[in-house]
């Protein structure tokens, strides 16, 4: 993807700020409530792309857990493991390796300074 | 009709059905690329898309339409197949060559009937609504769920597969379920008298009435139910609704009014291409009747799918010829099976029974006159018989010397049929006929990898019946190719548990980012490596987990320490060392359960177990149970669990030592130690053995001089008795033995292997572990008590110190920008506490959210 297309795109998007860099944990996720929404935020200082996000939601458990997952690096792609059934999903397309069925929605997010913020 | 005047001539294919048969077959020609010259359009008179109606009862137990649903939503779409859902096709008019449906006529040049069955509902006097309800389809279900609100009681009439089903449906909606069959045994078709009444026994056990040889006569108002149903002779039984499963019968009707040729039993007549008496139109699944029968199963539904498919791809294919009618399933969790000439109807056949009346198993086998080969079965209770009886029947594999071995209970030296032993032709897996020489030859073609294997052949991924078998063949013919089976870790780490674990021990590291950075490959590592290496670091330096540099590699319990349930909520386990508690310990659990409206529950290693908490809940709770005395519990690690124990010898007329206190002393050793699984101890006072110490990981049994040690048993799924070590150990040489044993464990075993799959994979076996351990063969002995002992000093209650440090304190947040629980969690009252809301359950929950 070009980069300057992807700025473009999110530009024309609201940003909100949902907490600061001091609430993520380095290498692992917390949540965060966006309206009626429930978005895990990953933090992985040192890779190129620090920060990633997507629905808290599991699909194959129906629970809110996907934030307190493993996260780590299959075949070069970071991914987070559901916790409660173990399944993949990328942090890149929210796409789950084992079954191309389930999908989690992938939010922008960026960091203004020390906040996270989350494109609504 | 311009868009259709645009396709160029392709052939109009039409499927009228789309159930599972129906289905399969657009998966089969899309498969075979026909779709390249076929113009396919499906109707289906349901809402819904194909779906699995094999696992329908699960609609009741967690499962919603989408799971049950078959295949990707946009398959069809993706290949261009037009699915008009909710259209039932009414009339075929053969002379124009059309099928007509409400909304208009579309003509075909071929035609697949796959429109199933239907229930059966025999012609009984009675009202309808609740009275007249049947088990088939998804909306069926739903009328169930509704006559199932406010109801206590409900009756299934039927009491074969289909019936047993919709009875655990019933149970599954919180009715108490009654089964009322015409023929004096349950599932009359399958099983045989004796096999019927073992069944019998065990869907008792359950709570399930079973009224065997009653037919209803009429159904009128009942005085304490809805309902009363009137049996021959006077009797009769009262309910609120009734499911009738009495049998199905091929939806036959539309080939009926075209004039197709009809079955005299039903069904639409098919010669072996499934072709029907007008050549244009071909007939499969339970709506066709292949030389008089009709097949109620998915499997032959697959199966005339599969050649039809072939056939209209213009492949080479097979003629159906009947089906196996042999059937696996778990019926209200009672394993049946039927394989084969089951009645034992062959002429000149003989059987041999095994009855075991106090477990209510059954299991026959039927042999031919000569001796020489299986010709059925029938078993009840136990099915992991079937896939090798199976394999007997279906290729005519010569009976071993004596054929009693096949039924007789396993570990009394059954012969089971190893995978080599198979022929080529030897089915796999049956839903998809896939054989053991198709397999071979997906390895002769380059898979090397179980899920690759899978996706290529199909093999398992209808029922998963065969997973077991499908294995077994798999790792077999690896081996036999010479092909070293690949141990890495994962991706990240071309190494072996063990191997790590040296590595972390000979180097002293204790970071995951060193040993990464030193002998691993790639970024990041993963939910394989990091719990791994988490725990290796942990056995070997016993640091708090929860140090900034290690939570990222914990599991997901340990790192919020606690064991995640199935609704993301949490539960709490304190430690209660021995099972030995103080009631003020007891009454401060019980006052911080109802504090924070927890469900209670004693577990099975005499402790406290508090469901229900959410993640910002944790430290509040902790803080209050360390405040009265407790520690960390270590439910949630691959770590010391408990330490079970008898009273002893302080109060039990019968115990020699005292039990409870060589508990404590064990539990408080050990707690906290991470190892490669659980591990669960257990001390008795003497002989009779009341701590069940000889299915533990480390059983401790009191003699008149000592103890006695066990070693590596284990319960679960495949309980393993403990085996004796050492005899009449004083209290030092017992924990000195411990301390060896343990820490020989952790430095040797594979990652996730509990000591008992260790110990038998262990070369040289029991001896060679007591030359070690008791007789110091490798000089290992002071060493792995030093190591021992250095974890042991290291303790700390991981609890306390998360609490002690804002820092850590930090992550148990729901949700780092709001205070408030997650909505999304629900809970209902059930016996006086509550339980997360089952997703059959949820629409009747309030949408409206809670506010604290």
């Amino acid at each position: 993807m070009n980069p300057s297309n992807q700025a473009v795109r999110v530009d024309l998007q609201d940003w909100q700020a949902v907490c600061s860099r001091h609430d993520l944990v380095p290498y692992s996720g917390v949540v965060a409530r966006v309206g009626d929404a429930q978005v895990a935020l990953f933090y992985l200082p040192e890779a190129a792309q620090a920060l990633y996000a997507v629905d808290n939601h599991d699909p194959q458990s129906g629970a809110n857990v996907i934030g307190r997952g493993i996260i780590g690096s299959l075949k070069g792609q970071p991914v987070v493991a559901a916790p409660l059934y173990k399944q993949h999903f990328s942090l890149l397309d929210g796409r789950c390796l084992e079954d191309p069925q389930q999908v989690v929605r992938v939010w922008a997010v960026r960091f203004n300074g020390d906040q996270v913020e989350v494109a609504v | 009709m311009s868009a259709q005047a645009t396709i160029e001539q392709r052939e109009r294919l039409i499927i009228v059905g789309n159930g599972m048969v129906g289905h399969h077959c657009v998966e089969q020609l899309i498969e075979r690329g026909a779709l390249a010259r076929l113009d396919l359009r499906v109707f289906g008179e349901e809402r819904q898309r194909a779906y699995d109606r094999v696992h329908l009862s699960e609609y009741f137990s967690g499962s919603d339409a989408e799971t049950l649903a078959l295949g990707d939503a946009q398959l069809y779409a993706e290949h261009g197949v037009r699915l008009h859902l909710a259209e039932a096709v009414v009339e075929i008019d053969r002379e124009a060559g059309e099928v007509v449906t409400a909304q208009g006529r579309y003509p075909f040049d071929r035609l697949i009937l796959a429109t199933g069955s239907y229930p059966f509902v025999p012609p009984i006097p009675g009202p309808d609504g609740a009275a007249r309800l049947v088990y088939r389809t998804l909306d069926d279900l739903d009328a169930i769920r509704a006559a199932a609100y406010g109801a206590q009681r409900g009756v299934v009439i039927g009491g074969g597969l289909l019936g047993l089903e919709a009875a655990n449906a019933l149970k599954s909606l919180g009715l108490e379920a009654h089964v009322v069959e015409f023929a004096p045994r349950l599932m009359p078709v399958q099983l045989d008298a004796e096999g019927g009444a073992a069944l019998r026994a065990q869907i008792e056990a359950l709570g399930v009435g079973v009224h065997l040889s009653r037919a209803t006569q009429s159904i009128v108002e009942g005085r304490d139910f809805r309902y009363r149903m009137n049996f021959d002779g006077e009797q009769f039984l009262e309910t609120d609704l009734i499911v009738f499963s009495a049998g199905i019968r091929p939806q036959d009707s539309l080939g009926r009014s075209c004039g197709l040729e009809i079955a005299p039993r039903g069904g639409v007549v098919i010669d072996g291409e499934c072709r029907t008496s007008d050549p244009r139109i071909f007939a499969i699944g339970e709506c066709a009747s292949w030389n008089g029968s009709v097949f109620g199963l998915v499997a032959p539904g697959y199966s005339m799918a599969r050649n039809l498919a072939s056939a209209l791809s213009g492949e080479p294919f097979e003629a159906f010829a009947g089906a196996d009618m042999s059937t696996k399933l778990k019926l209200l969790g009672v394993d049946v099976g039927s394989i084969g000439d089951a009645h034992a109807a062959t002429p000149g056949a003989r059987s041999y029974r095994f009855i075991d009346e106090a477990g209510s198993a059954y299991r026959r086998l039927v042999i031919d006159a000569e001796g020489k080969r299986v010709l059925g079965a029938v078993l009840v209770g136990d099915n992991s018989y079937y896939d090798t009886l199976l394999q007997y029947v279906q290729n005519a594999i010569a009976l071993p010397a004596d054929p009693a071995g096949l039924i007789l209970p396993l570990g009394s030296a059954a012969p089971a049929l190893g995978a080599d032993a198979l022929p080529d032709a030897a089915t796999i897996c049956s839903c998809h006929n896939v054989s053991k020489g198709a397999i071979c030859a997906a390895i002769d073609g380059g898979c090397s990898d179980l899920a690759q294997l899978k996706g290529q052949t199909k093999a398992c991924t209808g029922c998963g019946g065969c997973a077991a078998l499908l294995k077994q063949v798999f790792e077999h013919e690896l081996s036999a190719r010479g092909v070293a089976v690949d141990k890495s870790l994962c991706e990240h780490f071309a190494f072996t548990r063990q191997e790590l674990y040296a590595l972390v021990r000979v180097e002293g590291i204790t970071t995951f980012e060193d040993l990464h950075a030193c002998h691993g490959r790639g970024q990041l590592g993963c939910d394989v490596c990091k719990p791994t290496v988490g725990s290796i670091l942990a056995s070997c330096w016993n640091q708090p987990i929860m140090d900034a540099a290690l939570v990222p590699l914990q599991d997901t319990n340990d790192t919020f320490m606690a064991n995640m349930q199935k609704n993301g909520t949490y539960s709490v386990v304190p430690r209660i060392p021995g099972g030995e508690i103080t009631p003020d310990k007891l009454i401060v659990i019980g006052q911080v359960a109802k504090k924070y409206d927890l469900y209670t529950k004693i577990t099975g290693g005499q402790r406290i177990d508090l469901f229900g908490a959410q993640l910002h809940e944790l430290p509040e709770i902790w803080s209050e149970l360390i405040a009265a005395g407790f520690e960390t519990g270590h439910a949630y690690g691959k770590s010391t669990r408990t330490v079970k124990s008898c009273v002893g010898s302080t109060w039990c007329r019968y115990g020699v030592q005292d039990s409870v206190a060589m508990a404590l002393t064990l539990e408080d050793r050990y707690k906290g130690l991470r190892s490669p699984h659980k591990l669960k101890f257990a001390v008795s006072g003497c002989t009779r053995e009341c701590a069940e110490a000889q299915s533990k990981d480390i059983g401790v049994i009191a003699t008149e001089k000592g103890w006695n040690l066990y070693v590596c048993g284990n319960g679960g799924m495949r309980p393993r008795h403990a085996e004796l070590f050492a005899t009449d150990l004083d209290d030092a040489g017992l924990i000195r033995t411990i301390d060896r044993v343990l820490m020989f464990y952790i430095r040797t075993a594979d990652k996730l292997q509990r000591t008992s799959v260790w110990r038998e994979q262990l070369e040289g076996g029991l001896d060679y572990l007591k030359a070690v351990i008791l007789g110091d063969s490798l000089g290992l002995g002071a060493e792995l008590e030093a190591q021992m002992q250095q974890v042991v000093d290291r303790y700390e209650c991981e609890w306390a110190n998360a609490l002690k440090d804002p820092e850590k304190l930090k992550r148990f947040r729901t949700f780092v920008n709001d205070h408030r629980p997650d909505p999304a969690i629900h809970f209902v009252k059930e016996r006086g506490q509550r339980r997360p809301v089952g997703n059959a359950e949820l629409h009747l929950i309030p949408t409206t959210e809670e506010v604290l």
